[in-house]
């Protein structure tokens, strides 16, 4: 045990996610050391995304004003609104450069395990929203394993009455890189099924 | 350097670190097992889906200092792949996953019957042929039966007085009969109760005659019991799509999560 602040730090440190008492006390001991400037860089930012940053009003995404920057962005196309579980899937699909659409983050999956239940994510508010803007398509992009799957099934009951719009889900097959020998078997039957003509 | 190798099925996953997941699995000969899988998460893993809950799965393991780890894994059912295109089945699946866990507290104390129980509702909830409330119900019967926590059907739960009685009383331990009857006691529908007694045998000839307001009032009573004696609520069963058994039971594949769709936009 180390004497008062520095004890503090690293119990405080300790709890952030992924974080061991090892690594807390690395941490503590290198902010110690670092330069004022830096300390104080870093409590900046810590307050700000405390206090200014929000959630949009409109897709749920983590943003700065009521609305974020990709649902005030005109040249993005407001007929197609991707479904994605978190905010970093929202990066995640940003990064290919592909998708021109809006999101729709629902803040997590359906996990009975865990005591989330559709009231506990943003479904209303997509319904509500495919129910009063012009959208055609939905893409379901929560996580390809159980629970993201389960999600879709739930989400694509809900759709399915609504006239004209059409609701796809990411293609899911084999990872670039892999070797198909170690590919299981639901993953390659996947692939087997979704498979394209070239 | 010590491997032991076992079948089991995937209760539960938590994440571990950047990568890395925490499996419980119920075991054929081990009981329950928590076992560290190593870069189950990167999307070039070597355990891909088979880790996933629901997952039957045949795991080698190597001892660990702390939690035993997974070295090698094959897929026996992939029940998951049957239980995610229907809200309701998976539902109810993951009730049977948090029933198991919570009734096997010791880990590495065989339990056998239960393990073969959780396989048998797994199976029966992803083959689509059952009304997915009653398989839970019946499971959810079966397992208490295991505890030796079983509701007296034909009996007084007091003193033995053969019935059928129309009390039921969950702190009790069943039906009851005019004579013990506590205050407070529901009154359920004869049917009710014979469907309880149909479920726990295993009777689905009777069980699937009986109308949907004794279904309903029976996993009322279930669920009454399960948690009485658990002395906690299971966060699964709240959850549970209880449908009509006319929708519920053989519907057909709406979706291309169960990967029987062959166009590669996969439209759903």
């Amino acid at each position: 045990m180390y004497e008062g602040p520095v004890q503090d730090l690293i119990d405080e440190l300790g709890r952030l996610p992924g974080i061991g008492p090892k690594s807390a006390q690395r941490i503590a001991f290198h902010l110690l050391a670092a330069e004022p400037a830096d300390v104080t860089r870093l409590q900046e930012v810590l307050q700000r995304v405390k206090e200014g940053v929000r959630f949009c009003d409109v897709c749920g995404n983590v943003s700065e004003e009521e609305r974020c920057r990709i649902c005030r962005d005109a040249r993005r196309d407001p007929t197609v609104v991707c479904v994605v579980e978190e905010p970093k899937d929202v990066l995640a699909v940003e990064r290919t450069r592909e998708f021109k659409g809006r999101y729709h983050v629902l803040g997590g999956a359906l996990d009975p395990l865990s005591g989330v239940g559709p009231d506990q994510l943003r479904i209303r508010e997509l319904l509500a929203r495919i129910g009063s803007e012009d959208v055609r398509e939905v893409i379901l992009a929560t996580d390809p394993n159980t629970e993201g799957e389960a999600t879709a099934t739930y989400l694509v009951r809900m759709l399915r009455d609504f006239p004209g719009l059409s609701v796809t889900r990411l293609a899911s097959g084999l990872p670039m890189g892999g070797d198909l020998e170690f590919a299981d078997e639901l993953t390659l039957g996947r692939a087997l099924s979704g498979r394209r003509a070239v | 350097m010590s491997l032991y190798r076992d079948t089991g099925v995937v209760l539960r996953v938590q994440k571990l670190g950047e990568a890395d997941r925490i499996i419980t699995l119920l075991t054929r000969r081990h009981g329950k097992v928590r076992a560290v899988a190593k870069g189950v998460r990167r999307t070039t893993s070597r355990f891909g889906a088979r880790l996933e809950p629901f997952g039957h799965v045949d795991v080698q393991f190597h001892t660990g200092r702390t939690l035993d780890v997974v070295t090698q894994v094959q897929t026996l059912d992939a029940f998951g792949a049957g239980l995610v295109g229907d809200y309701s089945r998976y539902t109810a699946a993951c009730a049977v996953l948090e029933t198991a866990d919570r009734l096997t507290l010791d880990e590495g104390e065989p339990a056998l019957r239960l393990y073969l129980l959780v396989v048998g509702a797994l199976r029966a909830l992803s083959g689509r042929e059952r009304d997915p409330s009653l398989v839970l119900d019946a499971f959810l019967l079966r397992a208490m039966a295991f505890a030796g926590w079983a509701p007296a059907l034909a009996e007084c739960a007091r003193c033995g007085l053969p019935g059928p009685h129309g009390s039921f009383s969950v702190p009790a331990g069943g039906s009851v009969c005019a004579g013990c009857r506590p205050a407070g006691s529901a009154r359920p529908a004869g049917e009710t109760l014979r469907l309880l007694d149909a479920l726990l045998h295993g009777d689905w000839e009777t069980a699937e005659a009986v109308g949907q307001p004794a279904r309903r009032e029976g996993s009322g009573l279930v669920a009454a019991h399960l948690q009485w004696h658990m002395e906690r609520q299971l966060r699964s069963l709240p959850l549970v799509e209880r449908r009509a058994a006319a929708t519920g039971g053989r519907r057909p594949v709406e979706h291309a999560a169960t990967g029987d769709r062959t166009p590669s936009a996969d439209m759903v």
